[in-house]
């Protein structure tokens, strides 16, 4: 097959690593025919998940075939590289949605399955993998393997936010849920700190299938941690009456059309934005209809967003810290981050449940903060994650390698308890280590515990 | 009004953007191509996609005797057919393509094979008084290059094939397309150098399905390609055998 040697990065634009590409167009040409491969669907994980530097990746953007959809039981059959994008086009026309999504619907579903993603109802429905109903792999020694959470489970647990350090995710059969409208119903509530914030994301009353908090990075003292609280639903058809309630939108997505500066994102220009946003989002007290693409992919509309943190590009730091840590925990991530000079300009703040089966998946019962850390000063950033790694684990929690481009070996080992047990699984389907990437060589990931 | 239209190499990746631009539009579709495996992978994803009907069935452009069996099949599946889009082809490798039977299998797949086929398809649409043949050549037919001038003597070939097919089949209200696509993001350019302003295979596919509402009958994709072959076809010989092209 055909190959391309060139720079690629993932969506953070940090690092970029040299990778020698191919682009399979037949099903049967996805195979691990190189010493060293890692599978790369959309690209979408922001640090160093999708890259191989010196070694092979295979690009799965055209093994995208939706192969069964049936829309009596909402299960559908497609390959990894189809994006969740598509998917949403064929099933919510018919009354189906997505059981989790990540903040993209431009991910692929092999991606999704290889990070475990979670969405803003983890603390109802858990992470991707547990309503994946079953997959075909294929192996390092070439065989095609079908396993399930009842077939060949190891592998399947040890694939579901496994990275793609398994095998290659071939097809996957997911459930999905069903809607009654294409229309999200959403309720904001304004915290004036992080503890009201806290409180609001564990009432009750408030609590909805969906949850989520953007947070003030900017703001310090008494105030830290101020931010809006997100609950929605997928609305009923009684309250949404208006006409077509299974309308499947479909916006133009606009393209950032140029790196944005670097200074353009300086602590002025972002607390200005924060100001402005926490008064508009914290009025909408009444519930308000939305668009499902509004509420979970905001940032979709804007097409290569990430080219506003400029050339340089940015982290993205997300951890978790479990219940009865979180909220001390969450005021130490928080103060310092406002205390250093790496402002952030979305910070999320999420409830999370259950953990997955997935062995190395991140989420754990507790509360997960995500923020973007633009790329200006290298090493003062990294001092900062040094420490942020630091607080994270003092408080038990650990960092979402699907967005990690900075955590190191040590830490990893700490942070997942369960990578012992991943390794065996490994060892057992891939004992020469085939499949591999830069954020398994930087984490030692296939190595000794 | 659906149409049914049948499209010979399916698995080819402009092949994929022709299914899809006929199958938004309620098509019904029958894919061919040696890969049936592909082929029902292709179909399913554009039952999914699209609710439309879509078959398979196996074909081999380098096996002409079966072509009669393998049209017929089509026309008794189909119950009829109003067009046919043919997307096989094979570049081959120019070094190789020096011996002769590595030459004669890329003549075979891009021009025999077509001929044979076309030659059916011709005598079908004939017939019924109208429909239309979409035959996907290449801008290497338009002047020989040392880089890939087996395959683009083939190309150059079913280009005037399909020229002499369009003139013949005018008045009984049969469009003939010869469609001339540039550098195609697909397997055969992937990883290539030299390649610039490389068009997405799905816009092309949509392109050529919109051709059929347009009068050209001569179309290169991206258009520009038109005016690029034009410079091309008028270097003075003198001078182009010195390029390295």
């Amino acid at each position: 097959m055909p190959t391309l040697t060139k720079s690629i990065s993932g969506w953070g634009r940090y690092p970029a690593h040299t990778c020698e590409l191919s682009r399979p167009e037949r099903y049967a040409d996805l195979k691990a025919d190189q010493p060293s491969i890692i599978a790369r669907g959309q690209g979408r994980s922001y640090g160093d998940a999708s890259l191989n530097e010196h070694g092979h990746v295979l690009l799965t953007e055209r093994i995208n075939r939706m192969l069964e959809l049936d829309i009596k039981q909402g299960i559908i059959k497609a390959e990894a590289g189809v994006t969740l994008a598509e998917i949403l086009s064929v099933c919510v026309k018919h009354g189906w949605f997505l059981p989790v999504t990540p903040g993209t619907r431009f991910a692929s579903l092999g991606g999704c399955v290889a990070a475990d993603v979670h969405g803003k109802n983890h603390h109802h429905d858990g992470s991707f993998g547990k309503h994946v109903l079953g997959m075909e792999m294929l192996l390092a020694d070439g065989r095609r393997i079908q396993c399930s959470a009842s077939e060949n489970s190891e592998l399947f647990w040890a694939t579901v936010g496994g990275m793609g350090l398994t095998g290659i995710i071939g097809t996957v059969t997911l459930k999905l849920i069903p809607i009654a409208t294409s229309q999200i119903q959403v309720q904001h509530r304004a915290a004036g700190n992080l503890q009201a914030l806290f409180e609001l994301l564990n009432d009750p009353d408030l609590d909805d299938h969906y949850s989520v908090a953007w947070i003030d990075c900017m703001a310090k003292g008494h105030k830290l941690g101020r931010g809006v609280a997100m609950f929605g639903h997928h609305a009923s058809v009684d309250e949404y009456r208006a006409a077509l309630p299974l309308t499947h939108h479909v916006k133009s997505v606009r393209n950032l059309p140029f790196d944005f500066p670097g200074w353009l994102l300086n602590p002025l220009s972002i607390n200005l934005f924060n100001q402005a946003y926490f008064w508009n989002e914290g009025r909408k007290t009444d519930a308000f209809l939305t668009s499902y693409e509004s509420y979970f992919y905001p940032l979709d509309a804007i097409g290569q967003w990430n080219r506003m943190y400029g050339k340089r590009g940015f982290l993205q730091y997300q951890c978790v810290l479990p219940e009865t840590q979180a909220l001390s925990g969450m005021t130490r991530l928080l103060q310092a981050i406002s205390a250093s000079r790496n402002a952030s300009f979305l910070a999320v703040l999420k409830r999370l449940g259950e953990s997955s089966l997935g062995m190395l998946s991140f989420p754990m019962p507790g509360f997960t903060l995500a923020l973007d850390l633009p790329l200006h000063d290298q090493q003062a950033l990294f001092t900062l994650l040094d420490r942020l790694d630091q607080i994270t684990l003092e408080h038990g929690g650990r960092v979402y390698l699907a967005k990690d481009a900075h955590l190191s070996a040590e830490n990893f080992r700490l942070m997942y308890p369960r990578y012992a047990d991943w390794l065996k699984i490994k060892q057992q389907f891939d004992p020469a280590n085939v499949f591999n990437s830069s954020l398994a060589r930087r984490l030692h990931i296939g190595e000794q515990p | 009004m659906t149409r049914n239209v049948l499209i010979l190499g399916a698995t080819s990746a402009i092949a994929r953007g022709v299914a899809m631009a006929f199958a938004s539009l309620g098509d019904n579709l029958y894919l061919a191509s040696r890969d049936l495996d592909e082929l029902q992978r292709i179909a399913s994803d554009l039952r999914v996609r699209y609710d439309i009907s879509v078959h398979t069935g196996l074909f081999d452009a380098n096996k002409p005797e079966t072509h009669t069996a393998f049209f017929q099949q089509v026309v008794g599946t189909m119950g009829n057919l109003d067009g046919i889009a043919l997307a096989f082809g094979l570049m081959g490798d120019q070094i190789s393509a020096r011996e002769f039977d590595v030459a004669e299998k890329i003549i075979m797949s891009n021009y025999t094979g077509a001929v044979s086929i076309l030659g059916l398809s011709a005598n079908y649409l004939e017939a019924r008084k109208a429909g239309f043949i979409i035959g996907i050549t290449s801008v290497a037919g338009d002047r020989g290059r040392q880089s890939n001038y087996v395959y683009g003597s083939a190309k150059g070939a079913l280009s005037l094939y399909l020229q002499g097919l369009r003139n013949r089949l005018y008045p009984v209200n049969v469009r003939v397309l010869t469609i001339k696509p540039g550098f195609v993001d697909t397997a055969m350019t992937f990883g290539l150098p030299g390649m610039f302003l490389v068009a997405s295979p799905a816009t092309i596919g949509k392109k050529i399905v919109e051709s059929l509402n347009k009068s050209a009958d001569v179309i290169y994709l991206p258009f520009f390609w038109r005016y690029i072959m034009l410079i091309i076809k008028h270097i003075p010989e003198f001078i182009f055998k010195r390029l390295k092209l």
